[in-house]
């Protein structure tokens, strides 16, 4: 009994202190905090640059960085939880209203592109390259349950079933691909094996000589051995295997995709804040190729640095996402404005 | 027999005095923290049904007939021509979750039963937690497991290999998350179990009885509640399992009845949306809330046949 | 001697070689069947542990991530795990088992509230996780947020106990429906109040029940991911809660310890740090491209395999303690 009500007395003793405490304003942090959050494409960047950053800072500044996803991650800014949002796409106009509502002006700093690759099995011996047309008949609506053969996309395909693998239907990679292949986003059919995580894209397409699938080039690049890139032909008539050169000299469209940041403007005004940015843009070329994106050419982060020096709110794509961008034609956007 | 009785009945009184403001006491902040606990669980209640209203809502608002719900055979909310057909998720959560309840509840029983009633003192001590780390093994690791290590294997037993297995198909998720949960019914099972009174094993074998037949007629009953209880609980989690599948039953948003070929289930469309890049407060976004209805429906319905049957079949002592 | 044996007797001795086969044979398969679920534990341990073993070193224990797979560690996920499972039990345990004990031993059971409470906790069981991050997120999160501070430990704890609370329930509820009715009986008898009655006699006899419940649950919360992501648990953090002590990296990336710092302020702060969690960390390195990183990956699982064998022994020991056989 005594030892029944001596540990309520215990309890109830740090209770009432722990809320006493609570109530007390808690100091805040000893040291200054950079909140990141959204996209997990873009995550292995802002991670290099972190890493990097804190590692610079000696610890001294603390930068946290999380994956919700980039809508996920547009909530939380726009609700000011964050101060910097990973986006795989530009703003759409829902979270330019959210934003607008709570005040929040940004600034958007595009800083780096990726490469949608599209691959097959290595041992896949009769595609020689793909014109966007080839992957419309593949991969439009209209497709699910009638385009399942590689002849009945070329003529001079063999007779093989068509084994079809891509992203996840909630994705940037989707969004973007459907709009840039079938002409409207989200636009798909159903009937091909999907998933989150591209490692498995990568394991179905290594392991099934049938098998096309697309992701971003990182996979490619991580599991060249196992894949073979197949050349598309872009809006020239050339037909482009994608590559850091080809996405920085525009010829592999229209399969490239700007990823951005976006940052809190009233956020910009603490330092820690600030550096971190401006670290990101001076270190893009030297830390990006290893996470397998391709790095703007430093021009870009130059003008970059300029549009946050200025001060340059607000975002060049008016809510929408484009495709075939290419980093001189985005760069000539963010610029005008 | 005259013990200092006016000394020690006063103390007496006093100390019944303290037993019963201690009970009540104990009685009102149990009370309170069960109450605590219904209103969290209500509040989950309601918050799912409040969002599912807003998904009908929102879909009689964007002019799509809420009928199609159940006679469309496509799942597919984020395409552009969005369609509803809430059979194939449904179908693909109860494959998987049959596929795995086949697996988990057989052997968890009989795992029980070895535990507790052939195995040595001993040989218990030392399964029994090593069964359990089979519980804490965390989801997403079973679902690279299924991907890597079971589908290649299925693909290698079954004729006709990856022409007839699909690299994500539900026999494999299915399989694994069985795995998972084979501690979960072993464990609960083994307790009520280990707990039915020795007596009533003693009276069967005076009887007569062999350990099997005892086990059957005596153990198993007396046990019951405990048993179905832990079956309800495997039964719920399969339903609820999100990463496994997600990552080895695939998406694919049609119709199939192929354990061998690509499901998709409710939770692994839940995390694909949440997860993913859809803004709140959209069609999509209410979709997921819908789909956490559905599943709460399902187990519901399991709950209340569960609770039927304890109460007729259940061996009171 | 001859006995003549009587017809029903043969019929009886003839079953008897035929039943104690059976028992026997039930017995083989019981034990294949409790075989089975180890067999894949062990290949699943075998297949991590091939891949995992060269990059589990004390290094790997004592770093932060990092984008170099070699050099990536799992410090901020290791502690922040640990930090959950201490958190969860003070909340879900008083809660769940106090719950159980009023539905069990206080309630009128047949009032129609009572069992409709009843099959609501034993539904909630099955809403997938991620709905239970959804929630955490509205509630803990953004309505709680003077006393969580957002997105820290205090809001992920919350949030995982809210998951296990109907298991717990559950779980405790069969333990004490299992301690048997004359126990109860006999303590009535002698003038117990109900209290009096399951703190001292049913609690000790269910204890070991009740434990395996809380191990379960406890399991489950350390291998969750998806609802701790939603609620914004990080997956790059590169510094620990301030409590015990308070950390800072030198020069060379290594992790030192500044100061001791004890106190109920720093363990306030603590609560309001944001954090990450091992699964996240095992999640998000498995789903890199590079091959090297699904090793880190499988050091990470082998770390977290560690943190729950650690978890189960503290529970053996006190079960074994406890446990009361009839």
């Amino acid at each position: 009994m005594r030892t029944t009500t001596k540990f309520f007395a215990l309890t109830a003793a740090v209770a009432l202190t722990a809320s006493v405490a609570g109530v007390r304003q808690v100091i805040a942090q000893t040291r200054p905090v950079v909140k990141v959050d959204g996209s997990s494409t873009v995550f292995p960047i802002t991670e290099a640059m972190a890493e990097q950053f804190q590692k610079e800072k000696k610890g001294q500044v603390q930068v946290t960085v999380g994956i919700s996803g980039t809508g996920g991650g547009f909530k939380k800014f726009c609700n000011g939880e964050t101060d910097i949002s990973n986006a795989s796409r530009p703003i759409l106009k829902r979270e330019m209203e959210a934003c607008r509502s709570k005040n929040i002006s940004y600034i958007e700093l595009p800083v780096a592109f990726d490469a949608l690759s599209v691959v097959v099995n290595p041992r896949n011996n009769w595609v020689k390259q793909l014109t966007v047309a080839e992957l419309k008949t593949m991969w439009e609506p209209a497709a699910q349950g009638k385009i399942k053969t590689w002849n009945q996309v070329n003529p001079a395909w063999p007779n093989r079933p068509l084994k079809l693998f891509g992203a996840g239907t909630d994705s940037g990679t989707f969004d973007y691909f459907t709009e840039a292949i079938v002409g409207k986003a989200k636009s798909s059919r159903g009937d091909y094996t999907a998933s989150e995580d591209d490692n498995v894209l990568v394991q179905g397409v290594a392991t099934d000589v049938n098998a096309l699938g697309y992701f971003g080039y990182a996979y490619y690049e991580a599991n060249a051995k196992r894949l073979k890139a197949v050349p598309i032909v872009n809006a020239q008539g050339k037909a482009v295997l994608p590559s850091r050169k080809t996405v920085e000299d525009g010829s592999y469209n229209p399969l490239s995709r700007p990823i951005f940041i976006y940052v809190n403007s009233e956020s910009l005004r603490r330092p820690e804040v600030r550096e971190f940015v401006e670290f990101y843009q001076r270190q893009g070329s030297k830390l990006i190729p290893p996470t397998g994106y391709i790095p703007l050419p430093a021009r870009a982060y130059a003008a970059n640095l300029d549009n946050i020096r200025r001060r340059k709110t607000g975002t060049v794509f008016g809510g929408e996402n484009k495709v075939g961008l290419t980093i001189d034609q985005l760069m000539k956007m963010e610029r005008i404005n | 027999m005259a013990v200092q009785s006016t000394r020690g009945f006063a103390a007496y009184e006093a100390q019944r005095l303290r037993s019963k403001w201690m009970d009540r006491i104990m009685r009102v902040l149990t009370g309170a923290f069960a109450y605590f606990s219904i209103i969290v669980t209500v509040g989950i209640t309601l918050i799912l049904i409040y969002e599912t209203y807003h998904f009908f809502n929102e879909l009689a608002e964007q002019g799509i007939s809420w009928t199609q719900i159940f006679t469309e055979t496509e799942w597919t909310p984020l395409f552009e021509v969005p369609k509803f057909g809430v059979v194939v998720i449904v179908v693909g959560t109860l494959m998987t979750t049959i596929i795995a309840m086949v697996v988990a509840l057989p052997i968890g029983l009989l795992s029980a039963i070895f535990l507790s009633e052939y195995a040595p003192p001993k040989l218990r001590a030392v399964l029994k937690p090593t069964l359990e780390i089979l519980a804490g093994v965390p989801t997403v690791v079973y679902g690279f497991f299924a991907l890597l290590v079971i589908t290649p294997i299925l693909q290698k037993m079954i004729p006709g290999g990856d022409a007839v297995v699909a690299g994500l198909n539900a026999l494999s998720a299915g399989f694994v998350m069985g795995i998972m949960i084979i501690p979960l019914v072993a464990s609960l099972s083994e307790d009520a179990i280990y707990a039915v009174p020795n007596l009533l094993r003693e009276g069967s074998y005076a009887l007569g009885a062999t350990k099997f037949e005892t086990i059957v007629n005596v153990v198993l009953p007396s046990a019951l509640s405990g048993i179905i209880s832990a079956f309800i609980l495997a039964v719920s989690r399969a339903v609820g399992e999100t990463m496994i599948v997600a990552l080895a039953a695939g998406q694919s948003p049609i119709l199939n009845f192929n354990p061998l070929d690509s499901v998709m289930t409710i939770t692994a469309f839940i995390v694909q949306v949440s997860l993913g890049d859809t803004p709140t407060g959209t069609l999509p976004f209410f979709t997921i809330f819908f789909g956490g209805f559905l599943l709460f429906v399902m187990t519901l319905i399991l709950n209340v046949l569960a609770d039927w049957f304890v109460r007729r079949y259940r061996l009171m002592y | 001697m001859t006995v003549t044996i009587s017809p029903t007797e043969v019929n009886f001795r003839a079953n008897h070689d035929r039943r104690k086969l059976t028992t026997n044979i039930f017995l083989v398969v019981t034990f294949l069947a409790t075989i089975f679920g180890l067999f894949f534990l062990g290949l699943l341990l075998y297949d991590v542990f091939q891949k995992g073993w060269s990059y589990f070193n004390w290094n790997f224990l004592t770093k932060f991530p990092s984008r170099n797979p070699s050099e990536a560690g799992i410090l901020s996920a290791l502690v922040g795990s640990i930090w959950l499972m201490f958190l969860i039990p003070f909340f879900a345990f008083p809660l769940g088992i106090g719950a159980a004990i009023y539905m069990e031993e206080y309630a009128d059971r047949d009032f129609w509230i009572n069992r409709m409470l009843e099959i609501n906790i034993s539904n909630l069981a099955g809403v997938p996780s991620i709905i239970y991050g959804l929630l955490g997120l509205e509630l803990y999160v953004r309505l709680l947020e003077p006393l969580t501070k957002g997105r820290t430990l205090l809001a992920g704890a919350l949030t995982l106990s809210t998951l296990v609370l109907p298991v717990v329930i559950i779980a405790t509820r069969e333990a004490i429906r299992a301690v048997p009715r004359d126990i109860r009986e006999a303590a009535y008898s002698v003038g117990c109040t109900t209290w009096q009655t399951t703190w001292y006699h049913v609690l000790p006899m269910a204890f070991p029940g009740i434990l395996t419940g809380t191990i379960l649950a406890l399991a489950r919360a350390i291998g969750e991911t998806a609802p701790l992501i939603t609620i914004g648990a990080l997956t790059f953090i590169a510094f620990l809660p301030p409590w015990p002590v308070t950390t800072a990296v030198n020069e060379e990336g290594v992790v030192i310890v500044e100061k001791v710092s004890l106190g109920l302020n720093s363990f306030i702060q603590a609560l309001q740090t944001p954090f990450t969690a091992l699964p996240i960390q095992i999640f998000n390195w498995a789903s890199r491209p590079q091959a090297e990183f699904h090793a880190v990956s499988a050091a990470g699982i082998i770390a977290l395999l560690l943190v729950l064998v650690a978890m189960n022994s503290v529970a053996i020991f006190l079960r074994a303690l406890l446990q009361v056989r009839k």
